[in-house]
Order: C-alpha cells, then sequence, then structure tokens
C-alpha cells in the first residue's frame, strides 16, 4: 500500500506538516475548500442516487411478488387480461388473508396530471393505483394518518403524504378530477418513506370503469406462502402455456429495477461532472504544493543536508498533500450528509411518476467519497513532491 | 592523525558547453581536534570545498576521505546516511525550521537514528544546555534573536555528536556582540568536546578563533 510504504519513510513528524499548513493558513483554507465542494459534488451525486434505490427498494416486500407482461419495465406499460389474471389467482403457494381469501391483488395503474404547489403552472405526473383490499392488507407498512380508507364502490381516494404536501388541492375533502369524473380525497396516508408516499389510492374497479380498463389489468401482486417458496412458485407459473406473455419477480427485485435506470443516469451524469470539477481542485491543490515547495527551497535544503533522504522529503510533501485532500474529504462530506435532512421530488424514469426521496449516505458513498480525495491529493501533490525530493542540495541551500 | 584529507581535488560547474572551474588540484589534511579557519575573497571557492568536504557536493576530480571514509565513492542514499552521522552544519543564516520549535529543531537529525524517544530528549536537552538555551527551548525561531537562532543551530549540529563541525559564515548575519558569542561557543566546542570544525569566513575575529587558515585565491590554495 502507498500510504503503508509511505508511513515508512516518514521520517519528518506530522507536526512539521500540519504547522506548515497552519502557517500558510489561507491558501490551506482556499485549497481545502475547492476540494471539499468536490466531495461534496460527488458525495451528494451519490447519495441521490442511492436514496432513489433506497425509497424504491424499500418500497417492495421480500414476502411479495409482482407479476408483469414480459418486457414491461413499469406497472404503466403492462397489461395482464382478466381469463389470465383469473388462472394466477387460483396457482397455488399463495398466502391466505385473515378471512381466508389468497392474498393477491389485480391492480391497475394510470397517470395523472396535477399542478403543484411550489412551482406555478408546472403539472406533475402521478401515479394512481387502483387497489383491492387484498392490496392493502399487501402493504402492511401503509398507514392511513388522517381521514379514513375510501369507501369500496365509490369515487373516493387516499393520497400520500408526498403527494399531499407537493400538489394542490390534496387535501381532505377536495375533489380531484381526472378520468372524466371527481374523486373526493378522504384520508392521507403514510408509507414510511417508501415510493407509495407518491402514489394515490382508489378502489379497483371504480378506477378501470373510468380509465375503461375493465377487463385487463396493469399487474397483480401476492404474498407467497413461504418466503422460499418463489423458485417453486416460478416453476409452475412458468409451465403454463396461457401465463406465457407474463413474467413474476420478488417485489424488491421489481422496485430494485424501476430505480436502475435513473440511479445510473444520475450516477455516471454526476460522476462526469465532478470528474471535471476535480480537474480544477487538483490544479488548485497543484499550485498550493508547488508554491509550498517554492517557499520551503531553504528548508528541504537543509533537511537533505541533515541527512534526511530524498524519500522522506517526498513523504513529507504527499503527506501534506493528502492531508489538505482528508480534510477537504471530510468537510465535503459533512457538508452533503447535512442533505440527508432534505427531501427532494423528480419524475422517475423507471415509472414515469413524481418520486419523493432523501438523499442517503452508505458506508460505500463514504470510502468512495474518501478514495476520491485521495486520488485527488495524490495527483495534485506528486509532481510538487517530486520536484522538492529532486531538488538539488547545494542550489535549494544557495537560494537564501 | 588526519580527520579529513581532501587529495587532488577539482570541481567545475558547466554552463552550457563552458567549463568554469571552482577548485583546482587542492590537497590538504585537517588533524583530527582541528580549528581550521578558510578565507578568501567572493567567488574563491571556499563554500564549494566546504560542501564538498561535507558531502552534499560531488567533486569533478580527485578524493577527500572523512574518518577513513572516501566520501566520494558514497551514493547518495550511502551519502545521507554518512552526513547525518558524520557532519554537524552550521549555515550562515541558520536555516531552522520555523514551525518547529528550538527543541523539535535540534531533536530533527536525531529522527534519523534508532534513539527512544526519551534518549533524543536527554540528547536535546544536553545539547542546548551546552548552547546556553536551555531555558528557551519551547521557543519558535521568530522568538528568539538571531545569536539565540545560531545557537539552536549549533545545538542542532552538536546533537548527533558528528566527526566534523562545518560552519559557513556563522557570523555573518550577526551583530558584534552575537558573533563573539558564537564564536566563542565554537571555540569551547573546539577545547572542550574536542570537535573538528572547519569554518568558511570572511570575520577577521573568526580568523583569530582557527588554529589553521587556508587561503583560497581563484579556486587555488595560496
Amino acid at each position: 500500500m502507498v500510504f503503508g510504504r509511505l508511513v515508512n519513510v516518514m521520517k519528518l513528524p506530522l507536526k512539521y506538516t500540519l504547522r506548515n499548513m497552519w502557517t500558510r493558513r489561507l491558501t490551506t483554507v482556499l485549497t481545502i475548500t475547492g476540494l471539499a465542494l468536490v466531495i461534496f459534488v460527488f458525495s451528494a451525486v451519490l447519495m441521490m442516487a442511492y436514496g432513489i434505490q433506497k425509497t424504491l427498494v424499500e418500497t417492495g416486500s421480500e414476502d411479495n411478488i409482482v407479476i408483469l407482461r414480459k418486457a414491461a419495465t413499469s406497472e404503466i406499460t403492462s397489461i395482464i387480461m382478466q381469463d389470465q389474471a383469473n388462472i394466477i389467482n387460483a396457482l397455488p403457494n399463495i398466502a391466505k388473508s385473515i378471512e381466508g381469501k389468497p392474498l393477491i391483488s389485480n391492480e391497475i395503474v394510470v397517470i395523472i396530471n396535477l399542478p403543484y404547489i411550489k412551482k406555478e403552472g408546472g403539472f406533475g405526473n402521478i401515479l394512481v393505483r387502483g387497489i383491492t383490499s387484498e392490496g392493502i392488507q399487501l402493504r402492511p407498512q401503509v398507514k392511513l394518518v388522517e381521514g379514513r380508507l375510501f369507501q369500496w364502490g365509490s369515487r373516493e381516494i387516499i393520497v400520500g403524504m408526498n403527494i399531499h404536501t407537493r400538489f394542490q388541492g390534496c387535501n381532505i375533502d377536495e375533489k380531484v378530477k381526472f378520468g372524466g369524473d371527481e374523486w373526493t380525497i378522504v384520508g392521507l396516508f403514510d408509507a414510511g418513506g417508501s415510493g407509495f408516499d407518491s402514489e394515490v389510492w382508489g378502489d379497483e374497479v371504480q378506477l378501470a370503469q373510468a380509465f375503461g380498463y375493465a377487463g385487463a389489468y396493469s399487474s397483480i401482486i401476492a404474498k407467497l406462502e413461504r418466503r422460499d417458496g418463489f423458485d417453486e412458485f416460478v416453476s409452475t407459473f412458468n409451465k403454463d402455456l396461457r401465463l406465457q406473455t407474463l413474467e413474476v419477480k420478488s417485489e424488491i427485485k421489481f422496485y430494485e429495477e424501476q430505480s436502475e435506470v435513473m440511479a445510473m443516469f444520475i450516477r455516471i451524469l454526476g460522476i462526469v461532472v465532478t470528474i471535471i470539477f476535480s480537474l480544477g481542485a487538483m490544479i488548485g491543490a497543484m499550485i498550493t504544493m508547488y508554491a509550498a515547495v517554492s517557499n520551503r527551497t531553504v528548508e528541504i535544503g537543509t533537511l537533505r543536508a541533515l541527512g534526511f533522504r530524498r524519500r522522506n522529503i517526498l513523504s513529507a510533501f504527499l503527506i501534506e498533500s493528502f492531508a489538505l485532500a482528508l480534510i477537504g474529504g471530510l468537510i465535503g462530506l459533512l457538508l452533503a450528509s447535512i442533505l440527508q435532512f432534505f427531501q427532494i421530488s423528480m419524475t422517475n424514469f423507471g415509472s414515469f411518476a413524481e418520486l419523493a426521496f432523501s438523499f442517503s449516505l452508505s458506508p460505500s458513498i463514504i470510502i468512495s467519497s474518501l478514495i476520491f480525495s485521495f486520488i485527488m491529493g495524490f495527483i495534485g501533490g506528486f509532481l510538487p513532491a517530486v520536484r522538492a525530493a529532486r531538488l538539488n542540495i547545494v542550489n535549494a541551500l544557495r537560494s537564501a | 592523525m588526519a580527520i579529513v584529507s581532501v587529495k587532488n581535488i577539482s570541481k567545475s560547474y558547466w554552463r552550457d558547453s563552458l567549463e568554469i572551474p571552482v577548485l583546482r588540484n587542492i590537497s590538504f589534511e585537517v588533524p583530527e581536534g582541528e580549528f581550521l579557519g578558510l578565507m578568501g575573497p567572493s567567488g574563491s571557492g571556499k563554500t564549494t570545498l566546504l560542501n564538498l568536504i561535507a558531502g552534499i557536493d560531488q567533486p569533478t576530480r580527485g578524493t577527500i576521505t572523512v574518518a577513513n571514509t572516501d566520501v566520494t565513492r558514497l551514493n547518495e542514499s550511502q551519502l545521507a546516511k554518512w552526513r547525518a552521522q558524520n557532519i554537524g552544519f552550521v549555515f550562515q543564516f541558520y536555516n531552522l525550521l520555523p514551525v518547529l520549535t528550538a527543541f523539535e529543531n535540534v531533536e530533527l537529525p536525531l529522527l534519523l537514528s534508532k534513539l527512544s524517544k526519551k534518549e533524543r530528549r536527554e540528547h536535546v536537552e544536553f545539547s542546548l544546555k551546552v548552547v546556553g538555551l536551555e531555558d528557551r527551548m519551547r521557543h519558535y525561531p521568530k522568538q528568539l534573536s538571531g545569536g539565540q537562532e545560531q545557537r539552536v543551530a549549533i545545538a542542532r549540529a552538536i546533537v548527533t555528536d558528528p566527526t566534523i563541525l562545518i560552519a559557513d559564515e556563522p557570523t555573518g548575519d550577526l551583530d558584534k556582540t552575537s558573533a563573539l558569542e558564537i564564536l566563542d561557543l565554537l571555540e569551547q566546542l573546539n577545547k572542550e568536546f574536542k570537535k573538528t570544525i572547519i569554518i568558511v569566513t570572511h570575520d577577521p575575529r573568526a580568523a583569530e578563533k582557527a588554529h589553521i587558515i587556508k587561503q583560497l585565491d581563484k579556486g587555488e590554495l595560496t
């Protein structure tokens, strides 16, 4: 390891490095700020991508399966015909509800448009889910926080907390117009920060009528009797020729896939942008370190005369550059971690609907950010350190 | 016996393709415990000669033996180790590290040794006591006068108990009183601790302290 070798040849005390940084604190602060900003952007982007993934993955439950049309990337683009749904409803290994009915929910999903509260004139896509009573039992994480559940057979809906807080007219007793009718909001639900928080729920039968979905569904959600029964269920499912156009996925995997496109897009865009930013920060660090070398030329000559070797000088300057990078990295990470308290909302490419999520920090993001800052420190500090190490002793002493 | 033996030393610098001779065929010996003064006008090659003996520069021709080691045959890494053990440097402008205290500056050469922290502290305290600055250990160079800074530098030079002390214009940047104090200190190190000292100087008072004076002019001993 580079770092291990550095410590080995680090004959000069660390306080020498730190006090030199303190002596030229203005440039130190400016350099650290540059590095910190890059790490802030870098980790913020990763936190954003991870936040989306986490929100969607938490939406899924390990016990549930999702059935969609093959090649459908989301519930919106999927269709299951009534006769197929009947076959699926009769498949074995599906868990039973308290009432003894199979825990399986034939659902429809549509997208509607509503105006945002904040952005004037802007509209956002909202996912509306037509659900059954089994569907509600399949999502125990969803809790009504205000009002009541819609009445089956009526044009009533309940809305997720993110919809309630972000869109106009999404309060209890207000009416929302879509599907050629008016729907009364009778309850608000909280889904514990999962993707359901950004959905609107109503009676499947009512919504199917309103949107002309009779005889078809978007997706079927079910709970298996045993968690390890997934492979068995899939194999039974795939043997039925009538179900060849459909596909079974675990709910977790389904939501993971929903987040992939978006998370990947943010990651790639973000990393490209931060790499460009980082060039600036690295050049800044390099200028700082070159200045440090040239200001301390006599000192370097003196140290060499006293018997310190080239590699001792090299390591002292590299450590200095690593220290700048480490401090910058930690500050950047610290600033980015504050973002965890903020929630943002954007259209998920996977489902075309609004999704609210929080920036989320993970150990791997911390490690990646610190590695990235070390790389910046190394690239910024290496050439100046080599120059310091290669100074001719006599010339260095003469520059007094 | 001679502790330093300089034989047929020449040193040239190259500017473009032009050879500029700095030292021409110089030979002399310095007996152990000697106090040698190198004098001569600017550009006569005094400092270059001193640098060669101290092993921070290499001659174009000739050999230099210090305490039975042929310095001109050592590679750079061996030279660094050799300097750390055998040479104590005193510079005109003290060359203390401004971010380190007097104690830490004196301790620097010992960081290259295998001494324990406790042993290092004892050595540093002893050296600072010899130069009379045991009460200024925690001071930074900028909190010291020029004379005090040079005494810290001398403490740094002697802390490893080197074979020879090399001083390049040690009084060049000091007022008269401080200069005398430094010269007295060097004399004391020579007499009491039997240190071999080679000093480059313009200062006639410094020359008085030296037992032998070598005059250099245009790269030759006169």
